[in-house]
């Protein structure tokens, strides 16, 4: 069924195809559509889950670990401000091996207060142990989530499925909505092997002395490290019933390009309208959206990006003290490489100030100008 | 011939706490456990957050208990509950009593927001705040159960705790929730009634456990039970139940209270105080005994 739906209720409409079982949440602009329409459908017997409307995103987080520690399918989403406070429970699922699928509006850190989009709420919470999956249309949210339950229930790590504020999270587009039957058939319940209960009392989560400890997290990044190609084969299986594929990395016109744009959410939906304009112009451009940031795909990022003359990181976020975290993580996977292009760091659009074609055809020519960056960060549309 | 006389056993037997825990010695949380549990039965799931029992249960891969435990996040006792309720639900079991089990640090304090949202929903849990009036597991640092006079490592004794015990059950009771009791160690039967009673409603329920600490209150460790007895005897600590948070239930009626210094004395949190400071607290109590008796008089 094709229907003109907004981003946000991609989300919900992936959790009910998901058939999440426990969903509690709190609102928060910009996510208030995702848990409204759950809402609806939970009142409405259209998707048969306990939805807990809890006092904060940190009681949601902790609900959704109790009951995914009971063995249910659980669901929540939030925004900002919300997903930080979750911070501690964010260890806690990852540590807990408990896969719980969320979804996060990109949304500015106050203060000032600020409802608009950027990426540093997401990408702060980058070492806690979740995946992280960055879209850039409303049918890739809700194909993602379905595919995130599986994903995240193979290995028991939680998902997180970024959306920006407003751009995606309000934004209307078609979006095919599969057959039920067709996603029951992708994603079976979850049946984890090891859940609380009294039939097999056991304690989850105690002292852990530096005897276990280590091993735990270890096994951790071992299963970490297994994700990427699951996130392919799982995207293959989709493919095969749905007809569209998601992989790590989206690429548009990266093989013959001279300049390659690392972006992702919108942004990379906006660079490829970029892309378009540079080619009129001779310019052989291409565009590289990270669509997975953890685990990051060091592999697919290092060989398409290694066929081009330049790269133009694009963040739309900071680590204060340093660069534009997507730019950290790119220069990272080039370490130890004999050679690699020159790579460009960009900041722009902080606190939901427009990233548009110009100020991306802005960042090529600069990048293609230079032989390499002129400041440790290029600030692209500031007034300094 | 005479009958031979028996003695009828007053609580259950069964266990299910088994010995080689990691409690102090005379630890009241751990008789609160005990008693607790062999009213629950096996069929009970443990949310515990950082407390005292997040140790004395045992370090992985051990476990002291034949129940299941979610060692939780230090303020979400209530809502990892919640949440564990609706997922043992979603997955089919329905019998299961889950049971939030909580310090007073972790109830009073870290995590008042979490049981206030639970309550408020009236999920079907079980709270229980076993009470030992400080951060006992991290130290001995002053939480606001600590009452009024006592010493801990952040309330030293030149400024020991000027303020009163927040009133935890009159807060519970305001969320108009089926069922809110105090019971305390000191008092087996009645606690095991409490949480029998506590089982049979549906919705929050609430229940305020003391559980005296001999390591925190500088006691003897054989004075728990003493100690869990006076704190009742002299009305510092009433047991009663609100029902629906209107209807009071006095279990404990006092024909005459015992002094506060009979239970003062025996503590070292409390050897610092003048005779004027005692005689404030006494009238303190005598105030809220007064008020207590006449709210259960009322109904």
């Amino acid at each position: 069924m094709r229907k003109v739906i907004m981003g946000n209720h991609a989300l919900s409409y992936g959790a009910m195809l998901g058939r999440a079982q426990v969903i509690a949440a709190y609102p928060i602009t910009p996510q208030t559509q995702v848990v409204e329409l759950l809402s609806e459908m939970c009142a409405n017997g259209t998707l048969k889950a306990k939805f807990i409307k809890v006092e904060s995103e940190h009681s949601a987080m902790a609900a959704c670990l109790g009951a995914s520690l009971a063995g249910a399918r659980t669901f929540t989403a939030t925004s900002a401000q919300g997903l930080t406070l979750m911070h501690e429970l964010l260890h806690w699922a990852s540590g807990g091996r408990l896969p719980v699928v969320m979804g996060n509006i990109n949304r500015a850190m106050a203060p000032g207060w600020s409802i608009w989009s950027d990426q540093n709420d997401s990408l702060s919470q980058r070492d806690t142990g979740w995946i992280q999956f960055y879209c850039s249309s409303n049918q890739e949210v809700l194909d993602t989530v379905i595919q995130a339950f599986r994903v995240s229930e193979k290995f028991h790590i939680p998902s997180m499925i970024i959306l920006d504020a407003f751009t995606l999270s309000h934004t209307y587009e078609v979006v095919d909505i599969p057959d039920q039957a067709k996603v029951d058939e992708f994603l079976p319940p979850y049946k984890p092997q090891i859940r609380l209960t009294p039939e097999e009392p056991r304690a989850f989560g105690g002292l852990t002395s530096p005897d276990h400890y280590f091993e735990l997290r270890y096994k951790l990044q071992k299963d970490m490290e297994k994700v990427p190609p699951l996130i392919e084969t799982t995207g293959k299986e989709y493919q095969n019933l749905f007809g569209r594929y998601l992989g790590l990395v989206e690429e548009y016109y990266c093989q013959d390009a001279d300049l390659i744009f690392v972006t992702s959410g919108t942004t990379g939906s906006t660079t490829k309208v970029a892309v378009d304009h540079l080619r009129q112009q001779g310019i052989k451009a291409g565009n590289l959206r990270i669509r997975v940031f953890r685990p990051f795909p060091f592999a697919t990022i290092r060989s398409i990006l290694s066929r081009a003359k330049k790269v133009a990181v694009v963040d739309r976020n900071i680590s204060y003290g340093h660069h534009g975290i997507f730019y950290q993580e790119v220069k990272s996977a080039f370490y130890g490489q004999n050679s690699h292009p020159p790579i460009f760091g960009f900041i722009t659009g902080l606190g939901g100030r427009d990233i548009t074609p110009s100020s991306l055809q802005e960042i090529a020519y600069y990048a293609l100008k230079n032989d390499k960056p002129q400041e440790e960060i290029t600030w692209i549309g500031v007034r300094k | 011939m005479k009958k031979a006389k028996t003695m009828k056993l007053s609580l259950p037997p069964e266990e299910y706490m088994n010995s080689g825990h990691l409690a102090c010695q005379g630890c009241g949380a751990t008789l609160a456990m005990r008693y607790a549990l062999k009213a629950l039965g096996q069929k009970t799931a443990l949310c515990i957050p950082a407390c005292c029992w997040s140790v004395i249960d045992g370090p992985f891969p051990y476990s002291s208990l034949e129940v299941p435990i979610f060692h939780c996040a230090f303020e979400t006792a209530a809502s990892s509950a919640s949440g564990l309720k609706a997922g043992l639900e979603m997955v089919g079991d329905t019998e299961t009593t889950v049971v939030a089990w909580a310090g007073d640090g972790g109830t009073f304090d870290i995590g008042i927001q979490a049981l206030s949202g639970a309550a408020e929903r009236n999920d079907n849990i079980i709270y229980v705040c076993y009470d030992n009036e400080a951060y006992m597991n991290t130290g001995i640092q002053r939480s606001s159960a600590t009452p009024y006079g006592a010493w801990t490592t952040t309330t030293p004794v030149k400024h020991f705790k000027d303020r009163p015990k927040k009133d935890i059950v009159a807060i519970m009771a305001a969320h108009h929730i089926p069922y809110v009791a105090t019971a305390s160690v000191g008092y087996p039967e009645d606690l095991i009634k409490k949480v029998k009673k506590a089982k049979s409603f549906i919705g929050t329920k609430f229940l305020h456990i003391y559980a005296p600490c001999p390591t925190g209150w500088k006691s003897r460790p054989e004075d728990t039970v003493k100690l869990a007895r006076l704190v009742v005897q002299t009305a510092i600590f009433p047991l009663y139940e609100i029902e629906h948070g209107e209807k009071y239930i006095l279990n404990i009626k006092l024909r005459e209270k015992k002094p506060i210094n009979d239970y003062l004395r025996l503590q070292g949190r409390f050897r610092h105080l003048k005779e004027e400071e005692i005689a404030f607290m006494q009238k303190n109590v005598d105030i809220n005994w007064a008020k207590l008796l006449k709210k259960c008089e009322n109904v």
